[in-house]
């Protein structure tokens, strides 16, 4: 988000009796954080006891965790095209309410993000509409077809931050490998959804609860083969890569030794894969359908792990708003996706609490990663950073209620869901644009 | 009349085989046993269902099912209507929810639908207050034809514990297969499936059967040999090379036949393909029991709405 027109600038903020942690130089501390004029001032112990700026508002934090605002690395929005989903305006209040102080938008638009004026389009609308910075991938492909490569050199210039076909998989091994090798040259990131067309026509994961149900199911060799393709790819072009939301064991494997092997590679998971598995479709629960689908509970007890050894690098919350016309059918037929943005840190708690993973590398995955993929100034609370930060209560329990959600669809799979861990604050650019009453 | 037996599902609904207990499945064969006889006196109707309205809603073309459903509610006095998508809303873009709540609205006792989605018929018994019984949902259930089978069974067979049964064909794409596999494990018989490896549901062994993949093996010394329908388009997803291979190595004749026991029966719940799974002189032989199925069909299905009313209110 650019300098918003509404408001003045914000009073200084002092933010005291907290817990800072700060993944980005992995510290964990009882202590104050200082913004001001924007940005992150300073962040230490004693601080406000050295003095308050004049004019500060102070904030008790009561020992609630101060933090980098998330980054999300992969948020379908709906703007342009399907506003009646979801628009930038109406997705940034679900992201501040869910402590997300950026949000990538995917290019599944319509039109698709495939060319400058499209980026230019979404960076005015979310400058004038939305209260966190929302910063778009672009299509890789013209129309998202997966026959021509877009602009790469000129979209990344109006502000595209990555490249992708959002949840669309390049069926052509040569686009993508001529993409790799040109936006190499940009330093530019390639997202790539990594299943394969012609074996994910099926309605969920295929095994044993597929085939009682009746539903068509997708083999998880769909992901694997694309993305042992991708990386093969990659470690001839060089080219930077990404694995936009990795669900199986085996897929991890294939990730561990291209990383070992040193390629520029990262990967994803989703919010939602390391929270549920294929039986909470249940009885043909179409918010639990979810492109790519819900694997069983050892593919995602494997996910965890990797995402608490670092392979993999981001939590995305794959936030994907569906009217209910569109989920209020048989499971086969409705169309996959749930939202995630308000219940991420929520639900990603649930790790920390469960001892999975500990906080400092989970906020790593949810900020300070994403933002170092993205080349994003986010994700850190070091002094002269922009003062995007989320106070949240770890500990505190609720119930989700889905009419309380700010997002214009309602297609969560944590319905009146248990969580502990609930965002107090939200503050983008040293302005407050959630805050918890 | 009412019938004799004091029977009652605990359910308001039949969408499936599964959850159904073995005393469950008996009450229903028993009760069917007794409009099997009335079926075959002059005096055919019932007052059971009278003043009662059913709904026959069929969103995938289906003459046989249809037909015994209707030919079922009528016996036992019901107000019989039939729907299908040809001449429906549904093709103007109405959702299945809005059929579903257009025909609540209308106040019917008990709603039969087929569709062609796994779940919605569970999706729409969900949104309705009537009864509601499940006459096919993709590839998921169709417990009215595994109740029928079992019928028809039993009354050639005197049982159907400890009997071994060969399910043969397309068990992938079918929901008879799914319906009887879980039906005659509840009820104690010995269940293989014989099947080219693609067109096996992956996770097969939950069901607790054996699975062969070749007939000769497969049909050996079973008791009932039970034919799937192959469904022909499936020729274009290459599950198969071809027809002609397909009944060279799992179309039912009479040599592949002899290697079950001498009095082996053969069922089809039909529509048939000849030539394609099974041979014409196997389906019109001596061992065919595929019409006796049909005349089972109407029975059971009677049976299933005279105890799916009970539950009604008011009755």
């Amino acid at each position: 988000m650019r300098e918003t027109a509404r408001g003045s600038e914000p009073h200084p903020l002092m933010l005291v009796n907290a817990r800072v942690v700060d993944p980005s130089r992995g510290s964990d501390f009882h202590g104050d954080v200082l913004l001001s004029e924007g940005v992150i001032r300073d962040a230490a112990f004693g601080l406000a006891a050295g003095g308050i700026p004049d004019g500060a508002e102070v904030v008790d934090c009561k020992g609630a965790i101060v933090a980098p605002g998330l980054v999300d690395m992969r948020a379908f929005i709906g703007e342009p095209g399907a506003e009646h989903r979801e628009t930038l305006a109406s997705a940034s209040h679900a992201a501040a309410a869910g402590g997300v102080t950026t949000i990538v938008c995917q290019p599944d638009t319509d039109p698709a993000v495939d060319d400058p004026a499209i980026v230019d389009f979404i960076l005015r609308r979310a400058r004038d509409t939305a209260v966190v910075r929302v910063h778009p991938m672009a299509a890789l492909t013209k129309g998202r077809r997966g026959e021509e490569m877009t602009e790469i050199g000129l979209l990344q210039a109006a502000g595209a931050v990555a490249f992708t076909d959002g949840a669309k998989s390049l069926t052509s091994a040569q686009i993508l490998r001529r993409a790799l090798t040109y936006a190499r040259d940009f330093d530019a990131l390639i997202a790539h959804h990594t299943e394969d067309a012609t074996m994910s026509a099926g309605a969920m994961n295929e095994g044993a609860f597929a085939s009682r149900l009746g539903l068509p199911g997708i083999p998880r060799a769909a992901e694997t083969i694309v993305l042992e393709r991708d990386l093969r790819l990659v470690a001839g072009t060089r080219g930077r890569y990404h694995a936009a939301s990795l669900t199986c064991e085996d897929s991890l494997d294939v990730l561990a030794r291209a990383k070992e092997a040193g390629l520029p590679v990262t990967a994803a998971a989703s919010i939602n894969h390391l929270s549920f598995n294929e039986m909470d479709v249940g009885e043909y629960r179409t918010y639990f359908k979810l492109s790519p689908p819900l694997r069983a509970e050892d593919d995602r007890k494997a996910l965890i792990r990797a995402l608490a050894s670092g392979l993999i690098d981001v939590v995305v919350s794959d936030h994907n708003p569906q009217d209910v016309e569109m989920k209020r059918l048989p499971f086969a037929e409705a169309e996959p996706g749930a939202i995630g943005l308000e219940t991420l840190l929520p639900a990603a708690l649930r790790l920390v609490h469960s001892d999975e993973i500990d906080l400092v590398n989970l906020l790593r995955a949810l900020s300070t990663r994403p933002a170092e993929l993205l080349g994003l100034r986010a994700g850190t609370l070091r002094p002269g950073a922009p003062a995007d930060v989320v106070v949240f209560d770890a500990n505190m329990p609720w119930v989700l209620d889905p009419a309380q959600l700010k997002s214009r669809s309602r297609n969560t799979p944590f319905d009146e869901a248990r969580l502990s861990g609930r965002v107090l604050r939200t503050i983008v650019a040293g302005r407050t644009v959630y805050e918890y009453v | 009349m009412t019938s004799s037996s004091p029977f009652t599902l605990h359910r308001r609904h039949l969408i499936g085989i599964e959850g159904l207990s073995a005393e469950e499945i008996s009450g229903l064969l028993d009760l069917a046993e007794e409009f099997v006889d009335l079926n075959r006196q002059i005096e055919k109707k019932r007052t059971t269902l009278r003043g009662r309205t059913q709904i026959n809603l069929f969103f995938e073309a289906s003459t046989r099912t249809q037909s015994s459903f209707e030919i079922a509610g009528k016996r036992l006095g019901a107000d019989v209507m039939n729907m299908s998508v040809g001449n429906s809303s549904v093709k103007k873009g109405e959702t299945l929810i809005d059929t579903a709540m257009t025909l609540n609205a209308m106040h019917p006792d008990i709603l039969v639908v087929r569709h062609h989605a796994s779940g919605a018929v569970a999706l729409l018994a969900r949104k309705v207050d009537c009864c509601v019984v499940n006459a096919g949902d993709g590839a998921h259930e169709h417990p009215t034809q595994a109740l029928l089978d079992a019928l028809t069974i039993r009354r050639n067979k005197g049982r159907i514990e400890g009997l071994t049964v060969a399910i043969c064909g397309d068990v992938l794409h079918s929901r008879v297969a799914r319906s009887n596999m879980l039906l005659l494990s509840t009820m104690g018989a010995r269940v293989r499936v014989v099947a080219p490896s693609s067109l096996l549901p992956s996770g097969i062994e939950q069901y607790g059967v054996e699975v062969h993949r070749s007939m000769e093996s497969g049909l050996d010394g079973v008791d009932i040999v039970m034919m799937l329908r192959l469904q022909r388009e499936r020729m274009a997803g290459s599950f198969i090379p071809s027809v002609k291979e397909y009944f060279h190595y799992f179309g039912l004749d009479e040599a592949k036949l002899r290697r079950a026991k001498p009095d082996a029966l053969v069922m089809h719940p039909g529509p048939m393909n000849r030539g394609v799974e099974i041979d014409s002189a196997v389906a019109d032989g001596p061992q065919s029991l595929i019409r006796e199925q049909v005349e089972m069909g109407v029975a059971v299905r009677m049976a299933v709405l005279d105890v799916l009313a009970r539950k009604l209110p008011n009755a």
